[in-house]
């Protein structure tokens, strides 16, 4: 059987807003791929765990509240803690541009604003993940 | 080290990733597999099936709690549905499973059906050895929300508890085949809403009315999972279950009719891939050649064909 490209939605930190998570996972499913959803309030901790668990290939991280500058890179670093660096952080939500360069520089590997079509995100990962296989 | 050795080690990535493996049968995994079978046999395989909504998810969460409080350490598989159109899933258990996510002594992962139907993935016994042999004390196998007809899980869990929610139907409801008769534990989850003793009432009707399995009468539980309320008493009934099974024996009947069943299975799937390699298929064209001129009919042909598995 073909290997199926594994994602793990989540919305760390304490904004209640997962209209736009809920979208994208959506988006990802109807491109065939499995979704792992974890809803909201999530920890890095959390995420981490859930994806070497899960063995996903993606993380997407959404976040509206502005603490992306911690909790995103937060997450990058419990990887490399444990061994799971392979793994590609994307993020999402009310990112200002200006912290966007700061983020990739920290091991995020592509930010997707509000209006970003989902095919655009579908097709990043397909590309992307063929590439780290 | 190999991937096997690192599973009986307690690497958790290993074992994620062996059970990706094993999910996508990738080449080389029944090897691998074959490398655990001495070290598995030691859990108790517990499946948690009944309708869409009924609080499978919560009352995994719980049960896990209790598990934990009592030192056992715990492995959940949980399937969710593959959509047929696109082949892809949304695998949304893990929502409910928060109070347990942070402990290393619990591993969770989620499977989509993958097209398989029956309420479990083609490869959910692949995924449970895999815990098994990890050292898992108890694993509890999540189907998907199930009708009438998902009735699969009865032949990897050695328990099975049906969770049932009040005012879902009638008496006939439960005197219908299939789901209801695999029950050896009855859940009414969600107590507090109306017609819970009612159902409950209903359940117990219908097992009166079975003549089979006369040794051991399937309690019939309320709970309030999200609350906590009557997890304890499902444990210990499933507690009660396990010791007999092993006490009358029955337990190790049922582990042998598997083993029948498994070994079946992966000799027609060896055979399915001799018959699909490239020497199958060379001689399966040449058949089809002589069959074409009129030198042999397709009986013999097979017969022909099957000649060194037959002797």
């Amino acid at each position: 059987m073909e290997k199926k490209i594994r994602v793990l939605i989540a919305k760390p930190g304490l904004d209640g807003h997962d209209r736009g998570a809920k979208v994208v996972a959506r988006a990802l499913r109807d491109a065939g791929m499995e979704v792992i959803y974890m809803g909201l309030h999530q920890t890095p901790e959390r995420i981490v765990e859930a994806a070497i668990q899960e063995d996903v290939d993606v993380i997407g991280l959404s976040l509206l509240s502005g603490a992306h500058m911690t909790l995103f890179p937060d997450v990058i670093e419990l990887l490399e803690e444990n061994d799971a660096d392979d793994i590609i952080v994307l993020g999402g939500g009310i990112i200002p541009d200006k912290d966007v360069e700061g983020l990739k520089e920290k091991g995020v590997r592509m930010v997707f604003g509000p209006g970003t079509p989902t095919d655009e995100i579908v097709e990043y990962i397909e590309q992307n993940v063929k590439v780290a296989r | 080290m190999d991937l096997a050795s690192r599973v009986l080690d307690g690497d958790r990535r290993a074992v994620a990733r062996l059970m990706s493996k094993a999910e996508n049968e990738a080449p080389g995994v029944k090897k691998i597999l074959a490398e655990l079978h001495n070290h598995i046999g030691n859990a108790h395989i517990i499946g948690i099936t009944g309708p869409p909504g009924s609080g499978k998810s919560t009352l995994v969460d719980k049960l896990t709690l209790e598990y934990r409080k009592q030192g056992k350490t715990v492995g959940i598989i949980a399937v969710d549905p593959t959509s047929p159109f696109t082949g892809g899933a949304l695998l949304g258990d893990r929502i409910r499973m928060n109070e347990i996510a942070l402990d290393k002594e619990v591993f969770i992962r989620s499977m989509g059906t993958r097209g398989h139907l029956g309420g479990l993935a083609k490869k959910t016994g692949d995924l449970v050895k895999i815990l098994d042999a990890f050292g898992k004390d108890i694993i509890l196998v999540e189907t998907v929300g199930a009708g009438q007809s998902e009735v699969e899980i009865v032949g990897t869990a050695y328990s099975t508890v049906i969770v049932e929610v009040p005012g879902l139907g009638d008496d006939i409801q439960a005197i219908k085949a299939g789901i209801l008769e695999i029950g050896d534990i009855f859940v009414v989850n969600k107590s507090d809403l109306d017609g819970a003793d009612e159902t409950a009432r209903e359940l117990d009707a219908m097992l009166d009315m079975n003549s089979n399995n006369l040794d051991w009468r399937p309690p019939i539980l309320q709970t309030r999972a999200k609350d906590g309320n009557g997890i304890s008493q499902v444990a210990d009934a499933l507690n009660d279950h396990m010791v007999h099974m092993k006490e009358t024996g029955i337990l190790y009947k049922l582990v042998r009719a598997r083993t029948k069943d498994e070994l079946e299975e992966i000799i027609s799937e060896n055979i399915r891939s001799y018959i699909d390699g490239t020497h199958g298929e060379e001689e399966l064209e040449e058949l089809v050649d002589r069959i074409m001129d009129g030198e042999l009919d397709p009986y013999n042909a097979a017969e022909i064909f099957l000649k060194p598995f037959t002797g």
